[in-house]
């Protein structure tokens, strides 16, 4: 049974991008046939961050239109066979996608993906909401910091009320993943820590993505960072949340960079 | 004395995280309750306007809606305005 997953924040910049391209290639990794959707019409970023962006041809708002079918627009990742992106627009605004070609993509999306990873754009605007609009479950991106905190309140608002699910009564499973942690700042009581966002927003966790350069790395080589650097901290943290998205039961820790030689030799050499 | 200061424990700045904690706590604690407030006073106003505007001619700002908070209780004020001299009692 497929599963629709918007990755959402309100917030920009927080990364929901990054965690799309690392929990979808992380699930493909578990053997799932997967698809991410970058829904950020007019800013797309999804194809950049997979390496695709050479790739595109037909886009989201093509397929919505009925100007290209769902197979021309899907791009096949060239390193796992099971996840593919679908892209966004870059050249239209923000206003074509209508809502009708979009349930009609995400049902067609569920006959073929056993995941479909929906990247909202930020903000709490039409896009966003088209975004999260068939979600059975949400990944609800936050950083440790009060105005990242006070969007992610808003979103979980919007999730509760403007999702189809929320309209019939059915209750959006959603699930709390802070990113750009700093555990050594947070014991010295620089940055909120852990059970605090926990406390205020009330939504389970998802995992704890550690602040990392190798995140830097991995966009900028155009690789989701489960495959750029799978023993890295921030790649096993996403390869951890994932497993728990498949419902497996994983400790929770905030992965810590391993340096070992080996590490140092192979780690970063990964492609 | 200075080379001595270089091994004073440097004194740790105090901590900031609570007080985002405790900000974020109060900030939402309203921002929660504000949307569905203020939808609802504005159906309310709507549905008293309409109810209203039954019976006697008023224009669409001649009802005021307020909630005093208190601790245990809101009090909702109405206050209508009808234009001219009504008598309430006849009228039906």
């Amino acid at each position: 049974m497929a599963k629709v997953l918007v990755v959402t924040s309100g917030k920009g910049g927080v990364g929901k991008t990054t965690s799309t391209a690392a929990l979808g290639a992380a699930l493909a990794q578990n053997g799932k046939n997967v698809v991410v959707v970058d829904f950020d019409v007019g800013l797309r970023n999804l194809d950049l961050v997979m390496g695709a962006e050479r790739r595109v041809v037909y886009d989201l708002v093509n397929v919505a239109h009925g100007n290209a079918k769902l197979h021309q627009a899907l791009i096949r990742d060239k390193r796992l066979e099971n996840l593919c992106l679908l892209p966004a627009s870059q050249t239209r605004d923000k206003d074509a996608l209508s809502e009708k070609g979009v349930a009609r993509i995400i049902k067609e999306l569920r006959t073929q993906f056993d995941w479909i990873i929906c990247d909202s754009p930020a903000g709490i605007e039409r896009g966003a909401i088209l975004a999260m609009r068939h979600a059975d479950a949400a990944v609800i991106i936050t950083n440790p910091e009060v105005s990242s905190v006070r969007d992610s309140d808003r979103i979980i608002g919007l999730l509760d009320s403007k999702t189809e699910r929320a309209e019939r009564g059915e209750r959006v499973e959603k699930h709390l993943l802070i990113t750009r942690f700093d555990q050594a700042r947070a014991g010295r009581g620089e940055m909120l820590k852990v059970e605090d966002v926990l406390d205020i927003l009330s939504v389970p966790l998802l995992g704890i993505i550690p602040e990392s350069e190798q995140v830097l790395r991995a966009s900028n080589l155009g690789q989701p960072i489960t495959l750029a650097n799978p023993m890295s901290a921030p790649a096993r943290a996403y390869s951890d949340a994932a497993r728990r998205l498949l419902g497996d039961e994983v400790a929770m820790n905030v992965p810590i960079e391993r340096f070992n030689l080996l590490n140092r030799i192979f780690g970063g050499r990964a492609a | 004395m200075k080379i001595f200061n270089l091994f004073k424990r440097k004194e740790l700045p105090p901590a900031t995280a609570p007080v985002a904690r405790e900000r974020l706590q109060v900030l939402l604690a309203h921002e929660r309750a504000s949307p569905a407030q203020s939808n609802l006073l504005g159906s309310l106003k709507q549905d008293i306007l309409d109810a209203i505007a039954r019976h006697v001619a008023v224009g669409p700002d001649a009802v005021k809606v307020k909630v005093d908070k208190r601790n245990t209780t809101s009090i909702l004020r109405i206050a209508v305005d009808i234009p001219g001299k009504v008598n309430l009692t006849k009228a039906a």
